[in-house]
């Protein structure tokens, strides 16, 4: 149990010592989704949308929901871009070579991805309050609202790492991962609600787990726990299920990579 | 010869996609030696070290390292081993350091025990100097450098090594032939894959010729040179006279004093018993069919004899090679 410890504490160092190291890109994945969505979607659409549609008191309240689960849609499907680099040139290789426990790379991946995720969802949460969105359901809520994020985000990580494992090149990997992550956000509630949508957008969105994150987030944040808990109950379903069928397609994936 | 064995293989096979790669290899490697895998590229030598280190499962037949089942008992073998992988598996952004300190850790090394051997393997492979730099300023040599002692930090009994000198230059390849006699003479086993004759040749006690997922010869250097018997006479003709070649060799066959002919671009190696009397006969043959010899020479049988001997090709002959592999 110590050497597992030690283990998955040491490769977790590793992914943090990389981000520190890139300057640039930790900058770019910190700040885009805040500058970017909240801040410029969320201001643009201030006025063309309308309030009676999004129910709430106003654009960029109801768009903070879906910020925080599109954060982490990217980076749970861009957890697994470092093990295929590792893949490719052969360090993950060195890694298992070594006398540790089969699960010791993934495990460690999943810890830093799930952080790293959190605090940046702590960071949208502060830049929203600071355009006036206050969540209702104060710090337990926000509490919750990371919790949803971890769920989802394992997920998608454990999607992303098992196409990392199974793809032949890198080319395959990032195109799926653009072809994937878009649509994602469009066929989900995240910029406008369900209600609000063509039927046949609807009927898909429905079928979106991000769905199901953003509709239970959003009364935390808009109308308080009288709202929430039956989404929630809901989405705690939805995830574990969810969790539980990607957790198990990818350990599939990894035992045909590692053995 | 009282060694004991360090690695057993019998019978091992792996196919990927009903293509087999290799296909019922056999051998022992001694505990204390240097031992290659000599082949061109795609002929299974990088999948038997594979199987070897536990990172690939054979699909038939075994393996034991130090008596531990390479499957069976992978994790126990992966504790008595030192790997270094045939790409530059180096993380740019972490320094020298940093990777030696990941790999104690997944050693289960303590942090002082750790530090120590960080010290004394990075003044071995002379990397003090850069040992806080991100390898992402290493040059090509130093990368390898640093894969090396990665591949000693746990104090291995056996070091795999993948290729130690692809691509380097002549002055670095040198310096990892030393480091690997030191090694050695410390008593650690190596096992390495090499398409390098010279490699194979000037630094390993015994070799395996590996081709097309067969081991075609087995034994050290000398024995293998030796067990050709007599001596390579090379005859290059001018390039006019290339159409005579063929004729040269088939009127050559019959002489008493000929063993073996074998074709390579610009001429004939012959296989004589004894120079003395052949070189004369083959000039008189060559004379009578009006082959105009532009060059001759005879010399001992080298590594690369050995190989053509074996597997009917040169090593570096490696477009169908590289093919095969892709």
């Amino acid at each position: 149990m110590n050497e597992y410890r030690q283990e998955i504490a040491a490769l977790t160092m590793r992914w943090v010592r990389r981000l520190s190291r890139e300057k640039f890109s930790m900058l770019f994945t910190l700040i885009q989704p805040m500058l970017f969505w909240l801040i410029f979607f969320g201001n643009l659409f201030q006025r063309a949308a309308d309030v009676q549609v999004v129910q709430a008191p106003n654009y960029i309240s109801f768009l903070t929901a879906g910020v925080v689960v599109m954060t982490v849609l990217n980076n749970g499907l861009a957890g697994g871009v470092d093990l295929l680099f590792d893949k490719e040139n052969g360090f993950l290789e060195r890694l298992m070579s070594t006398p540790i426990h089969r699960t010791s790379v993934i495990l460690s991946r999943f810890l830093f991805v799930t952080t790293v995720t959190s605090l940046q969802v702590l960071v949208i949460l502060g830049v929203a309050f600071l355009f006036g969105v206050t969540p209702a359901t104060g710090f337990f809520g926000v509490a919750v609202i990371l919790l949803i994020g971890m769920l989802f985000g394992v997920g998608l990580t454990a999607i992303s790492m098992a196409m990392a494992f199974s793809v032949k090149s890198h080319g395959d990997f990032f195109s799926v991962l653009g072809f994937l992550s878009l649509p994602m956000i469009f066929l989900s509630s995240a910029l406008v609600p369900l209600s609000a949508m063509p039927k046949f957008m609807a009927m898909l969105a429905v079928l979106n787990p991000m769905t199901w994150a953003i509709d239970a987030i959003r009364p935390l944040i808009l109308t308080g726990w009288a709202d929430a808990l039956r989404p929630l109950a809901i989405v705690l379903l939805i995830m574990v299920a969810f969790d539980a069928l990607c957790l198990y397609g990818s350990a599939k994936a990894f035992r045909r990579a590692i053995g | 010869m009282e060694q004991s064995v360090a690695i057993d293989v019998s019978k091992l096979g792996k196919t990927y996609d009903g293509v087999a790669a290799i296909q019922d290899l056999s051998f022992q490697i001694r505990t204390g030696e240097i031992f290659a895998l000599l082949g061109p590229n795609g002929a299974g030598k990088s999948t038997t070290l594979r199987i070897l280190i536990t990172l690939l499962r054979p699909t038939s037949g075994q393996a034991t390292v130090l008596g531990h089942d390479v499957v069976r008992d992978a994790d126990h073998v992966r504790r008595l081993i030192g790997y270094v992988p045939q790409e530059r598996a180096i993380d740019r952004f972490l320094t020298g350091r940093e990777h030696l300190l990941l790999l104690g850790d997944l050693y289960h090394l303590s942090k002082e025990e750790s530090l120590r051997r960080i010290a004394e393997l990075l003044k071995l492979v002379d990397l003090e100097g850069k040992a806080d730099q991100p390898a992402k300023t290493y040059s090509g040599g130093m990368k390898r450098k640093l894969d090396i002692a990665c591949g000693l930090l746990p104090n291995p009994k056996i070091l795999f090594l993948d290729e130690p000198t692809l691509g380097l230059d002549v002055q670095s390849r040198l310096r990892i032939w030393d480091y690997v006699r030191q090694l050695r003479q410390r008593g650690i086993t190596v096992v390495m894959t090499t398409n390098y004759l010279d490699e194979a040749d000037q630094l390993c006690d015994r070799l395996a010729i590996i081709d097309g997922g067969h081991i075609k010869a087995l034994g050290s250097p000398t024995e293998l040179k030796s067990g050709l018997g007599g001596d390579i006479v090379s005859v290059t003709v001018g390039s006019a006279a290339l159409a005579r070649v063929e004729p040269l060799a088939a009127a050559l066959k019959g002489l008493p004093s000929i063993r073996a002919i074998s074709a390579k671009p610009t001429g004939l190696d012959i296989r004589v018993e004894s120079p003395e009397k052949a070189l004369p006969a083959i000039l008189e043959v060559a004379n009578r069919l009006a082959c105009p010899v532009e060059f001759i020479e005879y010399h001992r049988p080298r590594l690369d004899d050995v190989f053509v001997a074996h597997t009917g090709h040169a090593i570096r002959e490696e477009f169908p090679a590289a093919e095969e592999e892709a």
